[in-house]
């Protein structure tokens, strides 16, 4: 059976969701071949095993964190140069997504990003994507070389598929090109103890009607009740009542979770962009015309600063 | 010694029209009111303020489209943009992001650069790889996705804001920067500068003056295909209530009943 690379999002060796995802797509096509880099990338091949990975081929050097994506990029063609795959797997962030391109341009191939669904077809993958704020849905294939194609997060379910999983050390050579970005600084987030916005599987927005940082707070409590992650709109954020890591939309994160909550969010084409396609969209604004309306199973005209404190009470209340 | 700018940026449709796709299975350009991309504003901004901090500088604007892109041109160029380049071919008809890319290196290269600088992603098709690509196919440090942006003594630096950390890059011209949305507000053009535009050169240039072969691009092609372009149902309609006192526990009673408490 042919043999379909995945390249695994991890931090320190822990495995991200969507990779996992990604295996359960890549079983589909073929038998998965993980590609695991930097500091941790031994650690991620249990994971990764008991998830369907035939074989995980790790590599360090400090390049990895110290330069911008060209290291990453010489490894994964390495890993496609000494597996020959039919297909390469990349999770859709925004690094994931600037490697599969250069990957893609140096093995002479087509790519597709950003796709929500993945099948095997007669002349290769299948990718569902979305197009124009999601108000299309396509399909296609890549028609050249070996398909380069990168997934978004909540495409596929986690499956369990116990495979060997046996660490093999992969041998990287470094370009020239590699170390031509310094990584001079770097800022970790800080974790907020809820769960990823874009993996989550219930996230709560507020927008311009929270009405400052410090309302936020009401947005927050709702998604704790719920174990849910926090998203805004650009309005929010650029008010600065939120950070820009959380805002969702075109230039922001897309979601597409099982249970979206908009309060004091209009609704505008940029921001259904990003979560149009989550399963249950409801929405709380005290404008009966706002267009989010227009998207939801279930929509509450009303002021948030009274509906939003009363439904985390009763939800609280009903959890016990 | 002057530095040399090359800003790209692409003519879109409309977001906020109903946009649609052609028999062909290609962007409809014609039915909906095309713009410079937004998210491209930001990125002749950004050339703007570092041509303003340099000695000396010029700023070139390049697109690859169709006839009506030169109105993107003209928008940045009343911005304050030197001169544009606008290349144009029946045979570019199609093309998909690995033959844009070849395009826009082979023209990059004629134009002659010191600093690339690219918008995001496009507005609409969104895929927001065309930068690393352009870095790859230049041979340049690749330096996305920039927040904030400086370029000093030949060296470019700037702030990365990404999923698990904000980063600071840095490297040495020649580069390709691509900025952000949060980069900084795009200037709008003042009527001296709209004024201005009309007088500024706008070149053309199609594949044989940058002798690509029309089979290296369009949509024969293209390095992917797209076989079937569906309209999504549009959701059905919700359940709509207004808050007479208790819409907080109505709407706890629509999520009991979903199973999400
Ligand atoms: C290139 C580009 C990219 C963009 N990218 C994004 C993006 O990624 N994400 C994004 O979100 N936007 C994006 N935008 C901006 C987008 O067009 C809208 O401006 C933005 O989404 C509006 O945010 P909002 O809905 O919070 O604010 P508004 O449109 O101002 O809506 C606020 C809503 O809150 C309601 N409200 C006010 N007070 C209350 C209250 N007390 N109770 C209940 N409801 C209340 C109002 O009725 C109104 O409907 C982008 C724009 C451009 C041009
Ligand atoms: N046809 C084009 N002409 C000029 N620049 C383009 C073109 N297409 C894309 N770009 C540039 O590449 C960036 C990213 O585009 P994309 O990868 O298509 O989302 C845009 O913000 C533009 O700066």
């Amino acid at each position: 059976m042919a043999e379909v690379l995945v390249y695994v999002d991890h931090v320190d060796g822990a495995v991200r969701k969507p990779t996992l995802e990604l295996l359960t797509l890549a079983r589909r096509i073929g038998e998965p071949v993980a590609v695991a880099l930097g500091a941790g990338a031994d650690a991620t091949a249990a994971v990764l095993a008991e998830h369907g990975a035939v074989k995980v081929l790790t590599a360090d050097a400090p390049e990895f964190a110290e330069y911008l994506v060209v290291p990453k990029v010489d490894a994964l063609q390495a890993a496609y140069d000494a597996v020959s795959p039919a297909a390469v797997l990349v999770p859709s962030s925004a690094e994931g997504k600037e490697i599969a391109a250069r990957l893609a341009v140096r093995i002479g191939s087509g790519i597709i990003t950003d796709a929500v669904d993945l099948e095997a077809g007669d002349e290769g993958p299948v990718a569902t994507q979305s197009a124009f704020a999601a108000s299309f849905t396509t399909k296609s294939r890549v028609s050249k070389g070996t398909p380069v194609i990168t997934v978004k997060p909540n495409s596929a379910p986690v499956e369990a598929a116990p495979a060997a999983g046996a660490v093999e050390a992969l041998a990287v050579t470094f370009g020239a090109l590699a170390t031509g970005t310094k990584v001079t600084g770097r800022t970790p987030r800080e974790s907020t103890g809820r769960p990823e916005l874009t993996e989550a599987a219930i996230v709560v927005s507020g927008g311009r009607g929270v009405n400052g940082a410090e309302n936020f707070g009401i947005i927050e409590a709702l998604a704790d009740s719920l174990g849910a992650a926090v998203g805004a709109s650009r309005a929010a954020v650029d008010a600065g009542w939120y950070p820009h890591t959380n805002q969702v939309g075109q230039t922001g994160k897309s979601v597409s979770p099982q249970l979206y909550i908009a309060s004091g969010i209009s609704g505008a084409i940029q921001h259904r962009a990003g979560m149009q396609t989550s399963k249950t969209i409801v929405a709380i604004n005290k404008d009966a015309e706002a267009p989010i309306f227009d998207l939801v199973d279930y929509g509450v005209v009303g002021d948030l600063f009274t509906v939003v404190p009363q439904l985390t009470d009763e939800i609280k209340a009903r959890k016990g | 010694m002057s530095l040399r700018i090359v800003v790209c940026v692409k003519y879109v449709p409309d977001a906020t029209g109903d946009r649609q796709f052609t028999e062909d299975l290609t962007v409809n350009r014609d039915d909906v009111d095309g713009l410079l991309s937004e998210l491209d504003e930001y990125a002749v901004e950004q050339a703007l303020q570092i041509a303003d901090e340099a000695d000396d500088a010029e700023i070139t604007v390049l697109t690859v489209g169709p006839e009506d892109a030169k109105d993107a041109l003209r928008k940045a160029l009343s911005m304050g943009a030197d001169k544009a380049i606008h290349v144009e071919d029946d045979d570019l008809h199609g093309t998909d992001v690995m033959g844009t890319s070849l395009v826009l290196a082979k023209a990059i290269e004629k134009a002659g650069y010191d600093l690339v600088i690219t918008g995001m992603a496009s507005t609409d098709g969104t895929m927001g790889v065309l930068p690393a690509i352009l870095a790859e196919r230049l041979g340049v440090p690749q330096v996305t996705l920039l927040s904030e942006v400086k370029v000093e003594d030949g060296t470019v630096t700037g702030r990365r804001d990404g999923d698990t950390a904000s980063e600071q890059l840095e490297a040495s011209l020649p580069a390709l920067v691509s900025v952000t949305d949060q980069s900084g507000e795009a200037r709008y053009p003042s009527f001296k500068g709209i004024m201005a535009a009309k007088k500024k050169p706008v070149e053309s240039w199609d594949l044989e003056d940058l002798e690509i072969e029309a089979d290296e691009v369009g949509l024969e092609g293209s390095w992917t295909a797209v076989d079937s372009a569906a309209q999504r149902p549009a959701r059905t309609a919700g359940t709509i209530v207004k808050d007479e006192g208790e819409g907080g526990k109505q709407l706890a009673e629509f999520l009991a009943g979903q199973k999400f408490i």
